[in-house]
């Protein structure tokens, strides 16, 4: 219970609302730790359980069945007053940013320290300070209605970030912006992390964000844990469905399979067509010159995508092998030995393992 | 100009000052005005914020609470505000002492605008942006912080609306109650102006209630520009 590396602990976790006198299920008995200084990323579609399983971590949701630890705390045991109190210390930004529309930018940032025993001067110092971190000192005297969306969450994390928390979520907090956008946000989230320590709890939609600043992910489906593990494994590894197509969507892949089948290439070639999955120093390998010379199979490239995962390389390749049978299985059992995932694609829609 | 005034509105003049006089009355519609839309207004308040943190999704919701308020709440909207002036005409009594003259209105005004107000700060506060009440209780705020500093705040242009509103709606039942011995100007207008054949001074007391109207309104647009963002 007191593991202090665990900085959130949900045991078991069951949420069930009763709509209409049915019960739905949001969240199916999930477990899950979150280690201090983690950058935790959840990721699933709409209506998986995401957001309610954050919210349990602050209680803005009760949960029906489990257990809360929270920095050693066992929240669902806390008073009212004892639970805003631990609020403190867990910030949240959100989809839809959540300002007061009648205060200014430096209001909205200084909401949270009304009831904290700062001086005037210290509260003020603290506001311009954070103005400063998230870069809108020239905005302090504007009203939401006038930022931007990506100006308007920069104000969502100055504020979150008031109480000094040792925990932020972020409900969805990029998924209202722009690609460009949601890169700086997810970037300054990242710079928290690194700069301040802060455990960071993200949930989305999309891979990409996970990809870029996350170093642990959870897949949820259907208000289930499907799959959790580092980023290198989920990205490299995946072993869900679900989880696959995150990371096929994310890399490309999908839609140059696509592309590859109607633009009908795949005819002219005789040989086979394999997918590659690498980490790490394998990428140094030069592995389409060693095909041909070992085995005299040539490769053709059809897809690549090569992305750095928390300083690792991670590469998925699409090759069109051709030469001799004997040769050409000899050939992936040796990208097998490299600690490559060799995958076969038959390219009507169905693959198969390797 | 005076002799204009002298041939046009006669009885106007006749009736100015004195004791039953529009001056008299003028002051009896602004105190029945006023006086009942500070009461109806605190307690209007009192009562949409409790419909609206007791409703299912409010931040401490009590179902049994909100069925009952929501009902007394209908339940007294829909009595004819005519009718509950002759109906709590003893409740009247105890509490102002007697059931006629502008305090004797006092009593049936309020408990006519409140109800009506207090559905109109309910439809005030519910627009607030459900979002910003769950960060407020995210970042730990009480209950009744976030009542003051996340619903009042944010909803006060949409609550100076509602207040405008209910103000002129409010005139309208002071020029009623009037005409029931309540004085003011509608009783101007009814037992002096429409039952002694003085028309101008039907005509004087209407404009007076407009040029009041238009004020009340005047000052909550006012306010409501300077207030939203």
């Amino acid at each position: 219970m007191t593991d202090t590396n665990k900085i959130v602990q949900l045991k078991d976790i069951d949420v069930t609302f009763d709509v209409d006198g049915k019960k739905i299920e949001a969240v199916k008995d999930i477990s899950l730790d979150v280690n201090k200084g983690d950058v935790f990323g959840i990721i699933g579609y709409s209506g998986a359980g995401k957001s309610t399983l954050v919210r349990v971590i602050n209680l803005l949701q009760r949960p029906t069945a489990g257990s809360v630890v929270v920095n050693g705390q066992d929240m669902l045991k806390l008073s009212s007053k004892e639970l805003r109190q631990a609020r403190k210390n867990i910030g949240m930004i959100f989809q839809h940013f959540n300002l007061m529309n009648s205060l200014t930018v430096y209001g909205n940032i200084d909401f949270p320290l009304r009831d904290s025993k700062l001086s005037k001067k210290e509260r003020k110092e603290k506001v311009e300070h954070l103005l400063d971190l998230v870069g809108l000192t020239d905005r302090a005297n504007n009203y939401p209605s006038q930022l931007s969306g990506g100006q308007k969450q920069r104000v969502g994390i100055a504020r979150a970030l008031a109480n000094d928390p040792e925990i932020l979520i972020s409900d969805e907090a990029t998924s209202a912006l722009d690609p460009k956008t949601t890169t700086e946000i997810l970037d300054l989230l990242g710079k928290l992390n690194e700069e301040l320590g802060i455990t960071v709890v993200i949930i989305t939609h999309e891979m990409d964000a996970i990809k870029q600043v996350c170093n642990r992910v959870a897949v949820m489906e259907n208000g289930q844990l499907i799959e959790e593990g580092s980023l290198l494994t989920i990205f490299g590894h995946p072993k869900e469905k679900l989880t696959k197509d995150f990371v096929d969507t994310s890399t490309q892949i999908k839609s140059a399979l696509e592309e590859i089948e109607s633009s009908g290439i795949v005819h002219d070639l005789s040989g086979r067509l394999i997918e590659l999955q690498f980490t790490g120093d394998v990428t140094n390998e030069p592995i389409v010159v060693g095909l041909y010379k070992k085995f005299n199979v040539s490769a053709s490239i059809l897809f690549s995508n090569m992305e750095r995962l928390q300083g690792t390389t991670v590469g998925i390749m699409l090759l069109a092998l051709s030469g001799d049978d004997d040769k050409v299985a000899e050939a992936v059992k040796y990208l097998n030995d490299l600690k490559i995932n060799v995958r076969e694609i038959n390219l009507s829609g169905s693959e198969s393992a390797k | 100009m005076s002799n204009f005034i002298n041939t046009v509105f006669p009885n106007v003049v006749a009736n100015w000052s004195g004791d039953n006089g529009f001056v008299v009355a003028i002051w009896q519609t602004l105190y029945m005005t006023f006086v009942s839309a500070v009461f109806a207004g605190v307690i209007g308040i009192i009562l949409g914020i409790l419909l609206v943190i007791t409703a299912e999704d409010g931040i401490t919701p009590n179902k049994v609470f909100y069925q009952i308020l929501d009902k007394l709440v209908n339940l007294f909207r829909s009595i004819p505000f005519i009718i509950l002036l002759a109906v709590i005409g003893p409740f009247t009594k105890l509490i102002v002492g007697q059931t006629i003259g502008p305090e004797g209105a006092l009593v049936p005004l309020v408990v006519g605008t409140a109800p009506f107000f207090a559905r109109q700060v309910q439809l005030a506060l519910v627009e607030v942006d459900h979002g910003v009440v769950e960060a407020a209780e995210a970042m730990g705020l009480s209950p009744i912080k976030i009542i003051f500093r996340v619903y009042l705040k944010e909803g006060l242009p949409e609550l100076i609306r509602s207040g405008t509103l209910t103000t002129i709606s409010l005139i309208g039942l002071t020029a009623m109650a009037g005409a029931v011995g309540g004085g003011g100007l509608g009783n101007m207008a009814i037992s002096v102006g429409y039952q002694r054949f003085e028309n101008d001074v039907t005509i004087v007391s209407m404009l007076l209630i407009l040029v009041l109207v238009f004020v009340i309104q005047g000052i909550g647009d006012f306010a409501v520009r300077k207030l939203e963002h």
